[in-house]
């Protein structure tokens, strides 16, 4: 499993937009740009590392409160310009280190702050705007609730460096109080507890795991071809309804999350019974 | 997870199942449900392996005093003798009432 | 009725904090209004937790429990904090997010729904982890197309507090109502602690992290709608309050540009004071609710 580098999101975010920048007054650490998008025009987001962050505990890709109140501002900002027009897609790219863990950040509720960003994202979900999230490295507990968690549809590369879950080994193993090893056999057998993409991809939670030779280091005709697979998942969105249903839905869930399913199942009965 | 399970002779129905407790530190679960027959059947499932001898003590000396016809879960995280025979007497009397 | 703790009425409190989900969750109902759903005679538990040697609830920690309250259609989903720390799970979770998805339908029937969630937890199950994150995804998802609809009541009264993955579903609540013991936030001292040391938090200071993420300070910073004692007719009290209020004009997570604002604002040369930081966020209005 490979440390979180900080450098894909720049790579792929400027692979879409051409660009690199925050938009005018916000945080170097959160990247936003509209740019074309097959026929559309999407606007572009991302979490990157920020030396210089105001708050010192989120000075290295972490998701912090400027960034949470940032995506939040840059997401429904398109909710209200696309009001009486069509619904662009929203595209969150994203390779975050960790939400950011410091004494001010709870002190201002970074609770909230997270909570916004993901309203955020939902409600212009809800709206009708396709949002597409673009796992290209770290996606983890907090920081992708918050940035990318929310979106209709969600893809990820297949590569060592991509990794969705709650919680870092070391930390996982110390607070479940077993080894790393340990919980490394462990997570060969249980797949939800895996920290390879593609047992996650087994839990029918992903639309898609895509193929780059290198994530860090795209070449001109993979980046096409993402972009393809973007607008794809965008058209899917489109003509599908606007909760998460599709992760309850998809095949492997049908096989992986036969649990959920039946719950879903069993309290509808329940609930209907006087 | 060890799952042990033990049976006693019962003499009389019982009509109202029972829930008491929580799979937690120094406590237990214990689902208890009427059923058919003349046979208590006791199912356990414990966290905390090589104790079967405490489970048959425990549920020993419940089962002298309870002669209901019943299927008894207890899911158990590490609960001491005490608190086992406390639930079980505290399942017995909500299913009594 | 005073809120002050020691006085006659502090031996006649009955606490809230004492009861397990089930009696908590029955507790906030008009009387015999209510009923449990996938109980735990339904057996429905988790698939992962005995995989690993953990014995598995019946209920997997988690009570859903229909009825009224103050003559309302009322949903309570309650985690219980005993059971592995309230942790969602892939049975806890969806318990919670289908509950929540069918008081909304119920709603669109015309059928006034109200949901209360009563969160002990520390977030996500490590022991089914992905699945874990994933529900409180999807029940984040859900509080947000019931809360146009009707109010969702996050109520957190202690001991385990709400931390984690779920803090932001009581971020994204109509209303959070908490007790002084109670406390709320995204991560707790100990994981603070660990990855940026002691003098960013230092875990074993007490009065430190109720300062910071306990009941009081929080509704003191605008961030809870309730502060109630440990006694079950207040709670019961605040929830009815809550439910006949309605849904209010704004979600607090959807008030992006005053919080954006109050955030460029703070000086972060420094640590805060908690004390000061109340006179900086004090209650900003609408869903404020004083005792």
């Amino acid at each position: 499993m490979s440390e979180y580098t900080g450098v894909r999101g720049t790579v792929w975010f400027r692979a879409f937009t051409g660009q690199a920048s925050p938009m005018l007054g916000d945080p170097k650490s959160v990247l936003t740009a509209d740019a074309p998008l097959g026929n559309d025009r999407a606007r572009f987001l991302c979490v990157v590392p920020d030396p210089h962050a105001r708050f010192p505990c989120a000075r290295h890709g972490e998701v912090g409160l400027e960034e949470a109140f940032t995506l939040a501002t840059r997401v429904r900002e398109v909710i209200e310009h696309d009001k009486n027009t069509i619904k662009r897609p929203i595209i969150a790219i994203v390779d975050v280190k960790s939400q950011a863990y410091g004494r001010r950040e709870e002190t201002a509720a970074i609770f909230l702050a997270a909570a916004a960003a993901a309203d955020a994202y939902g409600s212009t979900r809800l709206a009708g705007h396709p949002v597409i999230t673009l796992v290209v490295g770290h996606a983890l507990s907090g920081a992708f609730l918050t940035h990318g968690y929310q979106a209709n549809r969600i893809l990820a590369f297949d590569d060592g460096g991509v990794m969705i879950h709650a919680m870092h080994k070391e930390a996982a193993a110390r607070v479940t109080r077993r080894s790393v090893d340990e919980l490394e056999k462990l997570a060969k057998e249980i797949a939800p507890m895996s920290y390879d993409i593609r047992d996650y991809a087994k839990l029918g939670l992903l639309y898609k795991l895509l193929h780059v030779e290198n994530p860090a280091k795209p070449s001109r005709q993979e980046i096409q071809n993402v972009q393809g697979e973007l607008v794809a998942a965008i058209a899917d969105a489109r003509t599908s309804p606007v909760d998460l249903r599709n992760r309850l839905e998809s095949t492997a869930a049908r096989e992986m999350r036969k649990a959920s399913i039946l719950v879903r199942t069993k309290l509808e009965a329940q609930w209907l019974e006087t | 997870m060890e799952q042990i399970e033990f049976n006693y002779a019962a003499k009389r129905k019982v009509h109202k199942r029972a829930h008491v407790g929580v799979v937690g530190s120094g406590d237990l679960e214990v689902v208890l449900e009427p059923a058919e027959g003349d046979v208590a059947s006791v199912f356990i499932r414990t966290s905390v392996h090589g104790f079967r001898d405490t489970w048959k003590a425990v549920l020993d000396r419940f089962f002298t005093n309870y002669d209901g016809a019943v299927r008894i879960q207890i899911n158990d995280a590490g609960a001491t003798p005490g608190s086992v025979q406390l639930r079980l007497e505290q399942a017995a009397e909500v299913s009594e009432r | 009725m005073s809120n002050k703790g020691y006085n006659a009425n502090f031996i006649n409190r009955q606490s809230f904090i004492e009861l397990d989900a089930r009696e908590r969750a029955t507790a906030l109902f008009d009387a015999g209004t209510s009923r449990e759903l996938l109980g735990p005679f339904d057996r429905v538990e988790s698939p992962w937790l005995p995989m690993q040697g953990v014995t598995p609830q019946a209920d997997d920690g988690c009570v859903v429990m229909k009825g009224k309250i103050t003559g309302q259609a009322a949903v309570v989903v309650a985690l219980e904090g005993a059971f592995q720390g309230g942790s969602m799970g892939e049975v806890s979770g969806e318990k919670m997010t289908a509950a929540l998805d069918l008081a909304c339908a119920d709603n669109e029937k015309g059928i006034p729904t109200s949901a209360v969630i009563l969160l002990e937890t520390g977030g996500v199950r490590l022991q089914e982890a992905n699945l874990g994150l994933a529900a409180i995804a999807e029940l984040m998802a859900s509080i947000l197309v019931l809360r146009k609809h009707a109010p969702v009541i996050c109520l957190t009264a202690g001991t385990v507090g709400c931390f984690g993955g779920m803090s932001l579903a009581a971020g994204l609540a109509s209303y959070v109502v908490m007790t002084r013991e109670a406390r709320l936030g995204m991560n707790g001292p100990e994981v603070i602690e660990q990855e940026n040391g002691v003098e960013e938090f230092d875990s074993s200071d007490r009065a430190l992290i109720w300062a910071i993420h306990g009941g009081e300070q929080r509704y003191a910073t605008g961030l809870a709608d309730a502060l109630v004692d440990d006694d079950t007719p207040q709670v019961a009290d605040a929830i009815r309050r809550f439910v006949s209020k309605g849904v209010p004009p704004v979600h607090r997570s959807s008030q992006v540009a005053l919080y954006r604002n109050r955030i460029e604002e703070l000086d972060t040369s420094r640590q805060w004071d908690p004390k000061e930081f109340r006179a900086l966020w004090a209650t900003n209005g609408s869903n404020e609710e004083k005792r």
